[in-house]
Parts: structure tokens; C-alpha cells; sequence
């Protein structure tokens, strides 16, 4: 039964992630990442992490996404606009950064053994994440405060340069 | 059986639902489109230009506060959920949240003298 | 076999409920507001007009089921579809009366509730958060230009209200020690000295408060008076759906009753004890009907004050709305909360 939930999120990821960068229309492009989160989230359900699915849905979907439908919105590129750029002029960089991403990911594989992990043995409740996160992560913790308020000093910053 | 399940039944259920109102008003309805019906809904006046206007940056700075105060609100529920236990030994677990809320609430402060909670300029 | 039978049913059955909820509250809606203003209502389709809004349905279905040629389509279709789905989620999650064997009717007893996830109020999170699409989407695929405002309005509105909203739901986390409903509902049962129930307006000093700010929230939330910014009527005609018709416009229509029926669903379980009340639950067999009564009595008094706020209070202006959002009520959620918190370190030490 398991197996049978895996594959269809896993497919769907997959797909919905293919599809994004194969759209024309950023807008579509955008639903196909929606339902990209989607999938992973009912992976980190199988994975038995259902406090990280929901942040997931909450903040990934339900607020990042709809900033980056605003974004587009408020670009709004007329059809003529979208037409690929004859010339791939960021092509090189795309390639380096994309290179160095994944000498990175094969570098985690060769240090540690994801392949042989066991998950979703038993369901980490949002209480065990309080307990570990308030004792004996609590210095990460308020360090994320520091990595918010810097956030929301470069959001202001950034949209309200005249001031 | 997984208590997720009927979850996704809920979902399956809502979505199917959608469509096949989508479906039946297709086909009960009538349609009889005309070139004055088919305007964009401009309270009967020609429409002027088209709808891809661009809008005022404020809704745009309002959602980016929303994602970054949000990720705030992200840690304040298991905080919460394990606040009573932690209570026990004392007023620490208190401090480390009234810290951390204190250091969101000055960017809070910030945003709000800087002017961008104004909605008119 | 019988485990998925079982869960279809229940799904259907609370579906059902939440819809036929729509055509009640709309009813409701139109009688008390028109006696609030010393008119009489609907009252020519059935007793007291109670089956005018199903009238209405039926009028909606064979409408004209209107395609505007400059819509993009697929995103046109989808988005009322989204709005329906997300608002009924909210109701898997909320128990709605104790455990039952409905009259002997079933051997094992089972929860009046969809399903018992231990992240219950998460869930109901993520579905609001998700109700934001169908909005945004219905306003840019109009491809219109009073949708589109109504849309970028509405969407700016539901942001700012989320952060309080469910800010002002952390006071109860802190109280009950869980997110899961059922747990929040049975930590509010019994009563303090034989009368005042243990719900938890009651539990702590700044449990009303919270409320309140929950309630204020919600009715922002689903865009309703005074916070009906986003189809403000003589400003953007019907806002977001001005360009939908028939049973997709119909189906924004019921996502919006449903929101509020869920809305005061959720205070009731969070704040004033579920389905607890005198005679509810017990070991008798018609314990679980009274525990149901109390519920739906209990949502149906929160409806009531959607109603009377919409009689009674004069809409907002938009600056005032996004004023009053973030200087005052997310400030007034985060006080709340470190003051709850310092309530319970003292109760606990």
C-alpha cells in the first residue's frame, strides 16, 4: 500500500517538476511547482514527518508560491515577451551553477550512506521536534530569528529604496 | 489503515465534486454568446486597454512580510504544543521565545517606521 | 474492506453536511438580516421562504453557462474547483460529537469525526492557506480588470489576516499540549465548581482575547462585512468571480458559506469545547446526539454573529483593513501569547 502511495507522489513530483520547466506560461509553470510541493508532501507523510508536510503546504505553497504568482503578475509579459531569447546568453552560468550543484549532491552521497537509511520507521511527532528543538537545539533556533530579521530588513530594503 | 487516507478521500471527493458541476452546467445551461456579451465586464462602458496592468509594489512587499512573519509563526507551534512540559523547570523556555519574539518584533518595528504597513503614501 | 467503506461514507456524509449547511446559512443569513431591518425576508418558496435558497441553486444550474473568449481557460475552470475543494477540507479534521455505535446500528463504536491526524490544526492551516488559489487564480485567468483587483485586494487581505490567525490559535496549543482537535476538544471537558464549563474562553484570562482575535480573523479571513473588501460592490462590482457564471460562480458562492461554516466550526471545537455540554457524550446511547446538538448549536450561534456584524457594522476602508490587520492585531496576537505563557509557567510552578 505503501508502495503504491510512493510511487504516485514520486511520479507526480517528478512529472509536475518536468512539466514546470517545460511550460511557456509562467503561470502554469508556477501551478506545476503548487503541485511539485504537493507530492512532497505526501512523501514526508509516507517518510512519517507529517509536521514538515504541513509546514510545506503552509509555507512553501500556501505563501512562497503565491508571492512568486504575484511576481508574475506583476510583470505581466505579454505573450511576444515570452518568446525564447535566440541566443541562451546566461547558458554558461546555468551550466556552471547547475555543475556545482551536482558535484555538491554527489559529494553528500559519497560521504553519507543515504541509500541505506531506514525512514518512516515510526512517525516523529510535533511534540519530540518541540522537546529536541527548545533544548538541545536552542541556539540554531534563535539564530533563525537573526536570519528573519535580516529577511525583512532586505524585503523593505529592496521595495522601498526612496525611503 | 492510515488516518491520511481519508483525507485524500476528502480531497478526491471535493474535487470531483468541481468538476462535474463544471460538466453539468455545460451541458444544462444555455449559450448564446454575442460580440457585446463576450467584452470584458467593464460596468458597460468599451473595455479601455486589456487587464495586464501592472499593479502598485505594496501587495507585493505585504506578501513578502506575510512569507517572513509566517516562518515565525512556523516555530511558535511546537513551541507551544511542548510549552507546559518544559514549564515545569522554570521560566528558561519562556525567555527563549520572548527573545525570539522580541528580536522578529524589531524587524516588525522597523517595517512599520519605515512606512511600508501604509498603505497611502 | 469494511474499514474503507466506512471512511467513504463518513467523507460523504460530512461533505453532504457542509453543503446543505450552504443553502441554510443563506437562508438564515437573508431572514435575520431582513428582520434586523424590519423587513420580512424570503417568504413565498416554502414556510418562511426556507427553500428559496435551493430555488436558487436550481436557477444558477440552467443559467448560462458563460466562457469569456479572452479567459485562459484551463485556469479559468480550475479555479472555482480549488476554492470548493479547500474549503470543505477543513471539516476532515473537526470532531464533531463523541464516540457513537449510531443505536446499537454498529458493533465496533466509531468517532464522529473524519479522521484523527495528530498535526489537526495544521491541516485546517494548509487548507486555508490553499484557499488563497482559487481566488488568485479566478482573478488573473478572468483576464479582466475588476476581477484582477478584486483578486490582488483579496489576496493581500487573506495573507495579512492568516499571520494573526493563526497566531491567536497558540494560546490553545499552549493549554491543551497538542495540535490534534480531539485532544483540544477533550482537554476542555467537565466543568470549574459545578458551573462554568472548562472551555477554554474560560481556562485561562487571556482566553477570550483570543478569541476574540480569532473570530475577527476568520470573518477577515472569508472576506466577509465589515471586511468584504474584495467584492465591495459599488467599488469593483462582484470582485474576483465578476466574470463567472452559472455553477462556477455558484461554487465560489458555496466556498464562501462553507468557509464561514467552517470558520465558526473551528472556534467551536478551539475555543468553546466542541461538542462538550450538559448531557453530552456518557455511556448513554443517545449521548452522542446531544453532544452534536451542542455543536451545531454552538456553530450556529457564532453564524449568527457573521450575521448581525454584517447588519450592523459599515465596511472597512482598504487602508483602514490592512492598517488594522498588521499595527494592531498581529502585535495584540504576540502579546497574547507570552501572556498566556506566563499564566501557565505560574500555574505549573
Amino acid at each position: 500500500m505503501t508502495t503504491v502511495f510512493f510511487l504516485i507522489f514520486a511520479l507526480t513530483a517528478i512529472g509536475a517538476a518536468v512539466a514546470m520547466i517545460f511550460q511557456r506560461n509562467p503561470v502554469y509553470s508556477c501551478l506545476c511547482l503548487v503541485l511539485a510541493f504537493f507530492a512532497l508532501a505526501g512523501l514526508y507523510v509516507l517518510l512519517g514527518a507529517p509536521f514538515i508536510a504541513a509546514i510545506q503546504i503552509i509555507v512553501y505553497a500556501g505563501a512562497i508560491m503565491v508571492l512568486f504568482l504575484f511576481v508574475i503578475m506583476l510583470l505581466n509579459l505579454s505573450a511576444e515577451e515570452r518568446e525564447r531569447p535566440k541566443r541562451p546568453r546566461f547558458l554558461p552560468f546555468a551550466v556552471a551553477v547547475g555543475g556545482l550543484l551536482l558535484l555538491e549532491l554527489a559529494l553528500v552521497f559519497r560521504r553519507a550512506p543515504l541509500l541505506g537509511m531506514p525512514a518512516g520507521q515510526s512517525e516523529t511527532s510535533v511534540e519530540e521536534i518541540g522537546l529536541k528543538l527548545f533544548t538541545d537545539y536552542i541556539y540554531p533556533f534563535e539564530l533563525s530569528s537573526v536570519l528573519i530579521l535580516a529577511a525583512i530588513i532586505g524585503a523593505v530594503m529592496l521595495a522601498k529604496r526612496k525611503i | 489503515m492510515s488516518p491520511w487516507v481519508p483525507l485524500l478521500v476528502m480531497m478526491l471527493i471535493g474535487l470531483g465534486f468541481g468538476v462535474v458541476n463544471i460538466i453539468a452546467s455545460n451541458f444544462l445551461g444555455p449559450r448564446h454568446p454575442t460580440a457585446k456579451k463576450n467584452m470584458p465586464y467593464e460596468c458597460g462602458i468599451e473595455p479601455i486597454g486589456n487587464a495586464r496592468i501592472r499593479f502598485s509594489v505594496k501587495f507585493y512587499v505585504i506578501t513578502m512580510l506575510f512569507i517572513l512573519f509566517d516562518m515565525e509563526a512556523v516555530f511558535v507551534y511546537p513551541w507551544a504544543v511542548v510549552y507546559k512540559q518544559l514549564a515545569r523547570s522554570g521560566l528558561f523556555v519562556f525567555m527563549e521565545m520572548a527573545l525570539y519574539l522580541a528580536i522578529i518584533f524589531a524587524g516588525f518595528v522597523y517595517v512599520w517606521k519605515k512606512g511600508a504597513l501604509n498603505w497611502e503614501d | 474492506m469494511i474499514e474503507l467503506l466506512i471512511i467513504a461514507v463518513k467523507c460523504l456524509v460530512v461533505f453532504t453536511a457542509a453543503l446543505l449547511g450552504v443553502p441554510f446559512m443563506v437562508w438564515f443569513e437573508r431572514k435575520v438580516v431582513a428582520h434586523m431591518q424590519m423587513r420580512l425576508g424570503p417568504m413565498y418558496v416554502g414556510p418562511h421562504g426556507v427553500l428559496q435558497p435551493f430555488a436558487d441553486a436550481i436557477k444558477l444550474m440552467f443559467k448560462e453557462d458563460f466562457l469569456p473568449p479572452q479567459a485562459n481557460k484551463v485556469v479559468y475552470y480550475l479555479a472555482p474547483v480549488l476554492g470548493m475543494t479547500t474549503a470543505v477540507l477543513a471539516f476532515s479534521v473537526i470532531p464533531f460529537g463523541p464516540q457513537t455505535n449510531l443505536f446499537g446500528l454498529l458493533k465496533e463504536p466509531i468517532p464522529l469525526q473524519v479522521t484523527d491526524l495528530n498535526i489537526g490544526l495544521l491541516i485546517i492551516f494548509s487548507a486555508t492557506a490553499m484557499g488563497v488559489y482559487g481566488i488568485v487564480l479566478a482573478g488573473w485567468s478572468s483576464n479582466s480588470k475588476y476581477p484582477l483587483l478584486g483578486a490582488l485586494r483579496s489576496t493581500a487581505q487573506m495573507a495579512s489576516y492568516e499571520l494573526s490567525l493563526g497566531l491567536s490559535t497558540v494560546s490553545i496549543l499552549m493549554l491543551a499540549g497538542s495540535l490534534s482537535l480531539n485532544e483540544i476538544v477533550n482537554a476542555q471537558a467537565g466543568l470549574y465548581w459545578g458551573f462554568i464549563p472548562r472551555w477554554f474562553v474560560f481556562q485561562s484570562p487571556t482566553g477570550f482575547a483570543a478569541f476574540l482575535l480569532y473570530f475577527i480573523c476568520g470573518v477577515a479571513e472569508t472576506n466577509r462585512a465589515p471586511f468584504d473588501l474584495p467584492e465591495a460592490e459599488t467599488e469593483l462590482v462582484a470582485g474576483f468571480h465578476t466574470e463567472y457564471s452559472s455553477m462556477k460562480f455558484a461554487m465560489f458562492f458555496m466556498a464562501e458559506y462553507v468557509n464561514m461554516i467552517a470558520v465558526s466550526a473551528i472556534a467551536t471545537t478551539l475555543f468553546l469545547g466542541g461538542w462538550h455540554g450538559w448531557g453530552a457524550g456518557g455511556d448513554t446511547s443517545y449521548g452522542w446526539v446531544i453532544g452534536l446538538g451542542w455543536f451545531v448549536a454552538k456553530v450556529i450561534s457564532l453564524l449568527f454573529v457573521y450575521v448581525w456584524l454584517r447588519a450592523t457594522l459599515p465596511r472597512l476602508r482598504y487602508d483602514q483593513l490592512m492598517a488594522f490587520g498588521w499595527k494592531f492585531l498581529f502585535p495584540a496576537s504576540l502579546v497574547t501569547i507570552l501572556a498566556t505563557a506566563l499564566w501557565i509557567s505560574r500555574q505549573v510552578s
